[in-house]
């Protein structure tokens, strides 16, 4: 099957209309971020293109999100759960709470300007807070540094948490995007510790799992996700995976010309352990000062082996009961 | 500036603290609060010294090259003040500072104690205590004080007392040493940005400042302002693309709420109020400003089409237009005089909308002991805000001063519409006007703001029908027919705008201020904001993407006045009208008319080698190469003759409170004419006491609106921030032995609070006068209601104010921090009285 | 600027480690509930082994194992079946289990395991109990046996089919490691009942040989699970060593070899087989609790998730080769290859 972009459609071009005109001192920005649906400039006017004839597989979305331009504002916590009715959390820390005067009591978690801790069951987006110093170049080494970035589900290619899903609640969409099905979630926590980036969790008090739906209900209807439209900077970018694929290789090329060798993407790598992810990541330093895991693996790509190890242990308890009964007494 | 950055730009961020906004810039510079002064001027020497200036564009558009009285003094003649000072006053007579030859007139409203005619050549309307009260510098509007365009000159700028070398005087002392010693600023990184900013100026390149209320909330907050504005003219970056300097405003609309202002002494569009008794005439309001050079000489026809738009077919040139309906200033009224009234008993009501002073007002214990002693207080808000249930829970009511059965205010509390349930413009930095469209109805009781106070006034129109009592007259003249419509009754804010936007003797719409007229044929509600509704259509609301037209996107909304979006464009062409380099192009001269990518900020048809005839009045007056069009002379002024309450030049003091001493001045430590309104309940920390040892300044936070009303109620928000906290240096904690969220306790003369410790590398020691300077940073969102809740950084505050516009000082001041809580009860006023007792405080 | 400045640890917003933010942890705790999640597992192990001894007694004539096999088999497959249910955040969607069958869904597969089992199992001891057609008793004895070792061993690869390593890379053990576990626990239980209702030695007598044989495997799986560990980086052995999970685990070790010796040991003394018998049951009941606890603390720990992938990717020369899911291209819950 294949993507359903028109030809000479913004996703096709790939820029927006002005860009490359040398007489505009914007350009040069416009080829460099900016999604062709939405910009903060322009907000979202039309249905995208993605959404192609009807009958035709639209293309696989995802998120970029370039954490060079995070600017640690949570406009795309807010964004999310506005839209989204995600209740609010206290974050991992806290008791999550049943009515608002619970809210009262919410922490202060002293991690930098972090108070939401971790993705979760109502953390749709969280925002992370690295103080550090910089640890590359001789000029700036030993100064303070300030990493934000907004963290995600991964919406992997391999997805673990979909694998394990005993009741199929879990599903990809036709953007081939994971989503759980509110309506069928029994709420056996399978999901949770499946996940190689504990990014899916149980709400408690609902007992099911939820966890960023690429906002499904929006992205059937050609509209960008709430966090992506609610990004100021564009650090969140979104759209046709290939797209922003290509466009987060430029950006890495160009970070590393500018002298800023330690950018690198996560997740962008469709050879990965997880076949990459549908939403991936520039970071500024290694993953796992973000909290992500270095080289995240799906679990069920050793499940052959461990069916086999079953089959193998039943078999042999199987042998070892029958063997005990053989004795004379 | 994510934007910006992209597309090339060098960021350079200044500010006590590291924050987001230092950790995307190119350098960050951390500095002590209350020194910017020392800072811009080593630029400003830096430049002068180094010969950076653009001289082209200085000797031709700024008043470099004009002679100033040679009576001036300097502060560096004088120790620390400028000729002048009336020690009982506590003001200048501004005399000394004017221009040779020039003739100075009294600006509009005639600051006069008593009305008389103005006598041209006198100058002692300007300056004075009278100008210092009302906020004098702050109403000149568009225009600034009157000058005579014909000073004497010295265009090699030699001459010793031409403002050039006046200026190159001043700030010798300012040097990259010093700015070291002062601000805490290593000469290294001084040096970077000084090279930075001049690298990046010129006929080529461009350098734009931009600046928050780091910079206003200073006793010398206007001269912060100024600084900039001299550096910015030396460099030839003020009417040009990527120049300027901008006020990056705190709140939507806030620009909109200066220009039809919601302050004491203005009128929309910066018109001055009147002062002085009632009776005096229109003729005297006028005449300072009637027919002076530059087009602030159309004054008359913006104040006699406001009576118009305001008491419509009331108004004639018999009574004067009505302008004797409109109330007079008497003195000083700003909003903490109006407080500390209040807390005297002296004002009976008080109506507060949309803001929080119980947690968001300097001294915010004064605030809130002064709406005790209201008789009635109505509070407008989305949430129930701290303001208006200061009777019950207050710090006060905590530590006993206040029992809440002996407070005799009534209180009124009304829901509000929050932006989204009503419709209308902002205002922001940029002086775009943008049109906002209702997207749902206000739940339940609330209303606009628009609404309240139009049925409010409707009300007491009809209250007062058949009053014959005089002082109610303009209550009957005021025209108040909005149309309304909806469920609510909500009057149109369409044909609000388009009152304000102004019509013609016919009615028709006006489509622009030029076409403004003194004859009582015009109506306007604000002169800046006539053509908003050009052509009968509602400009503001125009929201064509800049991928559809091009960078200036002259059709994203509409820019006042007459939608230019970069003010004294004239004078990114040189003087001949040809733009200073290609790359740099705004307008330009075609030969016939002036043309280019913005709208010429400028007659459009003057040319370049325009030069007025001598007795022309007005803009006819400006010679085609006078770009700043709003000033008599059409000068960038880099001397301020006039129109300042505290220097023709901005000078380095120390904030009010601080630990170091001023080594420029040491006689003259803090602005001299700042107001320090020094009663009980707002003492002042001695200089260098070490009781207080250590720097305070307050900030925001990006999850928080101000006082909180719009986001400490709303969980999403509130979870982000949850609680009132400080930030501190390793260093500072160590000093003091305070732990990463631990608690803190923060003693000034005022009150004490209590806040959690965020221990950060963020913030650093400075080293100042040889020792380390440790600053401490304190968001001031917080207080007891909501969800996200602690005590409140503005109770820490005194109430010190900028001379010329009356801001309060809030970005620096001295503390005491100590681990562990804040006492309890009655003992926390003891606490706060030990600390004064200890410092030599009076109560 | 703050150059050679002095970092100040512990009391500021901690300077971000090299392997974590903020000490956080990387994966998500099980949500999970204790005892029921252990328990099941445990109940599997044993109902599992007592279905197979039930049917066997039953074909060599064993009328004791027989009976308390059924019973045991039918009481665990009730009580494993509750456990479940319970751990459930939405009890009342159970069923919902059964809408598919994911191979790539241990629980799915568990479910499927669980459901026959328990019919089977129920069946056969209702016959055992009521005496009503006890050739379906016998046919459904076998049914359960059938399907009491998958029970007994599927549980393994539930656990090890997460992202927690100390479950994951135990994953060649844990299968082993709960199968023996399970045939310890069965023995376990049916010395305890024929002990308690004074069977014959002819009943106990493959219980002793099935008791140590389990206790034994236990034991020795235990071990080479540990020893695979260790030569993971990122200490993961440890969560099976320290903390609650280092305490179970010692008693489980304790408790099963006592209660593997004891039987070997016992003879003919009864109270010595059912001290045995008990012992051997509650050392496999301990080993659920200490690989469910470990897996608890492993998910909290960041570098056991962060030291075996960084070890990885240098060994790789960091670059990446991993081959994807084993379903990449045949299940329809990954993306079918675009052309």
């Amino acid at each position: 099957m294949t993507a359903s972009i028109e030809p000479g459609s913004p996703v096709a071009r790939g820029e927006r209309p002005d860009a490359g005109s040398t007489a505009d001192p914007t350009a040069g920005l416009a080829s460099n971020v900016g999604t062709p649906y939405t910009t903060p400039m322009s907000g979202q006017t039309e249905r995208a293109a993605y959404l192609g004839m009807p009958g035709q597989r639209p293309p696989r979305l995802g998120f970029f999100t370039d954490t060079s331009l995070c600017i640690g504002c949570k406009a795309c916590e807010v964004a999310c759960k506005e839209w989204n009715l995600v209740p609010p959390d206290t974050g991992p820390s806290g008791s999550h709470p049943a009515d608002l005067d619970e809210l009262r009591s919410m922490d202060l978690l002293g991690m930098s300007y972090d108070n939401s801790g971790a993705l979760g069951a109502s953390t749709w987006r969280h925002v992370a807070f690295i103080e550090a110093e910089h640890r590359t170049g001789a000029a700036q080494q030993g100064e303070v540094r300030w990493l934000m970035s907004s963290d995600v589900c991964k919406h992997c290619t391999h997805a673990a948490c979909l694998d394990v899903c005993p009741t199929g609640a879990l599903m990809r969409t036709e953007f081939d995007t994971v989503y759980v099905q509110p309506d069928v979630c029994n709420g056996c926590g399978y999901c949770v510790p499946a996940c190689p980036y504990g990014v899916i969790d149980i709400r408690p008090g609902d007992g099911r799992a939820f966890k960023c739906t690429l906002c499904y209900d929006r992205t059937k209807d050609g509209l960008t996700p709430a966090c992506a439209q609610a990004c100021p900077t564009e650090s969140i970018q979104f759209g046709p995976l290939d797209e922003l694929r290509e466009r987060a290789d430029r950006r890495l090329a160009q970070l590393h010309a500018e002298g800023v060798p330690e950018a690198q993407l996560y997740g962008r790598d469709p050879d990965g352990g997880v076949g990459g992810d549908g939403a991936f990541f520039l970071l500024l330093d290694e993953p796992e000062v973000y909290g992500l895991p270095p080289d995240p693996v799906v679990t069920t790509r050793d499940l052959p082996q461990m069916w086999k190890r079953a089959a193998v242990a039943a078999v042999g308890l199987a042998t070892a009961i029958v063997g005990s009964f053989l004795g004379r007494r | 500036m994510i934007d910006a950055k992209l597309r090339g730009a060098k960021v350079i961020h200044i500010d006590p603290r590291f924050t987001r906004t230092s950790a995307h810039a190119d350098l960050h510079v951390p500095i002590r609060s209350g020194t910017d002064i020392a800072l811009l001027g080593g630029l400003i020497n830096y430049v002068l010294s180094e010969g950076k200036e653009f001289r082209e564009y200085v000797v031709a558009y700024t008043n470099a090259s004009v002679l100033i009285n040679e009576d001036y003094r300097d502060t560096e003649d004088l120790a620390g003040l400028f000729s002048g000072w009336n020690p009982e006053q506590e003001a200048y007579d501004v005399t000394t500072w004017a221009y040779e030859d020039a003739e100075l007139a009294a600006p509009s409203a005639g600051l006069h104690d008593v009305p008389r005619p103005v006598r041209r050549g006198s100058s002692e309307h300007h300056g004075g205590a009278h100008h210092k009260a009302t906020a004098g510098g702050d109403r000149y509007g568009s225009g600034g004080p009157s000058v005579s365009a014909g000073a004497a000159r010295d265009e090699t700028l030699q001459h010793e007392r031409c403002v050039f070398q006046i200026l190159r005087r001043h700030y010798a002392r300012y040097t990259p040493e010093f700015v070291e010693q002062v601000c805490g600023i290593p000469r290294e990184t001084f040096l970077e940005v000084a090279r930075a900013i001049t690298e990046n100026s010129g006929r080529e390149r461009t350098t734009n400042w931009s600046y928050a209320v780091g910079w206003t909330q200073h006793s010398v907050g206007v001269q912060y302002i100024r600084a900039a504005s001299i550096l910015q003219a030396l460099l030839g970056n003020i009417g040009r693309p990527g120049g300027g300097i901008l006020a990056l405003r705190g709140h939507a609309s806030i620009q909109g709420s200066t220009d039809i202002p919601t302050l004491f002494n203005l009128l929309p569009g910066y018109l001055p109020m009147p002062a002085g008794p009632l009776g005096t005439s229109l003729a005297d309001y006028i005449a300072p400003d009637a027919g002076v050079t530059g087009f602030w000489g159309d004054m008359p026809h913006y104040i006699v089409s406001l009576l118009k738009a305001w008491f419509g077919e009331a108004a004639t040139a018999e009574n004067d237009y009505g302008f004797d309906w409109l109330p007079r200033l008497t003195g000083d009224h700003n909003n903490f005089r109006t407080v500390l009234d209040m807390v005297e008993g002296k004002v009976p009501g008080y109506i507060v909308a949309g803001e929080n002073p119980a947690v968001g007002g300097a001294n915010a214990r004064m605030q809130r002991l002064g709406l005790a002693k209201l008789d009635w207080l109505v509070v407008r808000d989305m949430a129930c805000i701290e303001t208006a249930t200061f009777w019950k829970n207050s710090p006060e009511i905590e530590s006993g001063e206040l029992r809440t059965e002996d407070i005799g205010t009534e209180v009124f509390f009304l829901p509000v519409a929050s932006h989204v349930e009503k419709e209308g413009t902002f205002t922001n930095t940029h002086r775009l006007l943008q049109w906002r469209h209702k997207a749902v109805e206000p739940p339940d009781d609330a209303r606009s703001d628009l609404g309240f106070f139009y049925h409010l006034g409707r009300i007491i129109k009809e209250r007062l029908a058949d009053s014959g009592d005089p002082r109610d007259a303009p209550i009957h003249a005021l025209t108040w027919d909005y149309p309304v419509h909806g469920p609510k009754a909500e009057p149109s804010a369409a044909v609000v705008l388009q009152e304000i936007n102004g019509r013609g003797p016919d009615g028709q719409l006006l489509s622009s201020y030029t076409q403004l007229r003194d004859d009582g044929s015009t109506s306007c509600g604000c002169w800046i904001y006539c053509g908003v509704y050009a052509e009968g259509i509602n400009q503001a609301a125009r929201r064509r993407p800049v991928s559809e037209q091009d960078w200036v996107a002259a059709e994203w909304g509409w820019a006042w006045p007459a939608n230019r979006r970069q003010l004294y464009n004239r004078a990114s062409a040189d003087p001949e009208g040809k733009p200073w380099s290609d790359r740099k192009a705004l307008i330009w001269w075609d030969g016939t008319r002036w043309t280019g990518k913005d709208v010429p900020d400028f007659p459009p048809d003057k040319p370049p080698d325009y030069i007025p005839p001598p007795g022309a009045k007005a803009a006819a007056a400006l010679a085609g190469d006078d770009p700043f069009i709003m000033q008599t002379d059409g000068k960038a002024w880099l001397f301020a003759p006039a129109g300042l309450a505290d220097g023709p030049l901005p000078t380095h003091y120390e904030p009010v409170e601080t630990p170091h001493h001023n080594l420029l001045h040491p006689e003259q430590p803090a602005n001299p004419a700042a107001m320090l309104y020094d009663q009980p309940g707002n003492r002042h920390h001695p200089v260098g006491s070490e009781v207080f040892p250590y720097v305070l300044t307050t900030f925001r936070l990006t999850e928080h609106h101000t006082g909180g009303g719009m986001s400490r109620h709303l969980p999403y928000l509130a979870e982000l921030q949850p609680e009132a906290f400080c930030e501190v240096s390793p260093e500072l904690a160590r000093e003091r032995g305070l732990s990463h969220l631990g608690w803190a306790t923060l003693v000034t003369a005022r009150s004490a609070v209590e806040l959690k410790v965020l221990v950060t590398q963020r913030l650093r020691p400075l080293r100042v006068e040889g020792r380390d300077t440790h600053q401490i940073g304190v968001p001031w969102h917080y207080g007891p209601n909501g969800l996200a809740t602690g005590d409140s950084a503005n109770d820490l505050l005194s109430i010190t104010l900028d001379p010329n516009v009356h801001i309060q000082e809030s970005k620096v001041l001295t503390c005491d921090i100590q681990p562990g809580r804040r006492p309890r009860g009655p003992e926390l006023r003891a606490l706060v009285e030990d600390y004064r007792r200890r410092a030599g405080i009076g109560s | 600027m703050a150059r050679g400045r002095r970092r100040e640890r512990d009391s500021m917003v901690p300077a971000a480690e090299f392997s974590s933010y903020y000490g956080r942890p990387i994966l998500k705790k099980p949500t999970w509930k204790s005892p029921d999640v252990p328990v099941y597992l445990w109940v599997g192990g044993l109902a599992g082994t007592s279905a197979v001894v039930a049917a066997l007694g039953d074909a060599t004539g064993r009328p004791a194992l027989r009976r308390s096999g059924r019973l045991v088999a039918a009481g665990g497959a009730l009580a494993g079946t509750v456990a479940l249910m319970h751990d459930l955040g939405r009890p009342e969607r159970f069923l919902n289990m059964l809408r598919v069958i994911k191979p790539t869904s241990p629980l799915s597969i568990g479910s499927w395991i669980l459901t026959p089992f328990a019919a089977f199992a129920s069946t056969a001891a209702a016959a055992e109990l009521t005496g009503i057609a006890p050739r379906l008793g016998r046919l459904a004895g076998w049914g359960a046996a059938l399907f009491g070792p998958p029970l007994a061993s599927y549980t393994g690869v539930l656990l090890s089919n997460t992202a927690i390593p100390a479950w994951h890379e135990a994953h060649r053990e844990l299968p082993l490691l709960f199968a023996s576990s399970g045939a310890a626990a069965g023995a376990g239980a049916q010395l305890l009942i024929t002990g308690l209702t004074g069977a014959g030695g002819r009943e106990r007598g493959p219980m002793v040989r099935l008791a140590v044989a389990g206790a034994t495997a236990e034991l020795v799986i235990g071990e080479m699970l540990e020893k695979r560990l260790d030569r993971i980086p990122g200490d993961i052995a440890g969560a099976y060593r320290t903390g609650a999970a280092g305490r179970w685990n010692r008693l489980a070790r304790g408790l099963t070899a006592c209660g593997g010796l004891g039987a070997l040991l016992a003879g003919r003394s009864r109270v010595a087989a059912i001290a045995s018998g008990a012992a051997l049951a509650a050392g496999s009941l301990a080993t659920r609790f200490a690989v469910f606890e470990a897996g608890r603390a492993s998910a909290s720990d960041p570098q056991q998730v962060v030291a075996p992938q960084r070890a990885r990717l240098a060994e790789r020369g960091s670059h990446s080769s991993a081959e994807g899911s084993w379903l990449a291209t045949e299940n329809a819950t990954s993306p079918a290859p675009r052309t």
